[in-house]
């Protein structure tokens, strides 16, 4: 189970940061939002691959609450993204 | 080989399938060339990661009430992916930020003209 634990933690690592660089990159909010989303799940990943590993559920009622929180904040910068003037591209 | 150990492997391997998803979103995150092709990126395989992951957590825990938890929160992920990103794809279509010249339809645009709010 060790050798498990490393490679999906080195693989959820290597999504992060990748998804890091798309945050850092942009080009727009919406950009940023889509890959912050998408980091969220990695988090909520994690927590899986750490409870599964260590096999305990302690860390389960955190996985809901990351994800809802995630989705919440996804929503709300979309709904009130305007007309991008932070937008890289321009 | 008993039922234990069994389960065990399976987790194992669905751990590896999820993590390395989520390794295969983030690289289509980064790859792909406009807004609405990383938002397929980011929705789909990530969902299917997070779902194999539950899912070899439930087989490590192996009790009832973990169970339930970890479905609810699988099933909150499938009711909360789509109507994050069609929020998304919304936004971005209404500010401009989507190519209307690379759509092959574009069903929204007399709607959006229609309604006079853009």
């Amino acid at each position: 189970m060790s050798a498990v634990a490393w490679s999906s933690a080195a693989l959820l690592t290597a999504a992060a940061i990748l998804v890091l660089v798309r945050v850092a990159r942009g080009p727009s909010v919406l950009n940023r939002v889509v890959a912050m989303e998408v980091l969220v799940v990695i988090v909520v990943s994690g927590f899986g691959v750490e409870a599964a590993v260590n096999r305990h559920a302690t860390t389960l009622p955190i996985l809901a609450v990351v994800s809802l929180v995630g989705f919440v904040g996804a929503v709300s910068v979309a709904r009130f993204a305007a007309p991008d003037e932070w937008d890289d591209r321009t | 080989m008993n039922w234990h150990l069994i389960a065990d492997v399976v987790a194992g391997v669905l751990l590896l399938a999820g993590a390395l998803l989520s390794l295969l979103a983030a690289v289509g995150l980064l790859r792909f060339p406009d807004l609405l092709a990383r938002m397929h990126a980011g929705a789909k395989p990530q969902v299917l990661g997070l779902l194999l992951i539950l899912v070899a957590v439930g087989l490590r825990l192996r009790s009832l009430h973990d169970i339930g938890l970890l479905l609810v929160i699988g099933l909150a992920q499938l009711l909360i992916v789509p109507v994050a990103a069609h929020m998304v794809g919304r936004s971005a279509y209404r500010t401009g930020e989507v190519e209307r010249d690379d759509l092959l339809t574009d069903e929204l645009s007399p709607a959006v003209d229609e309604s006079g709010d853009d």
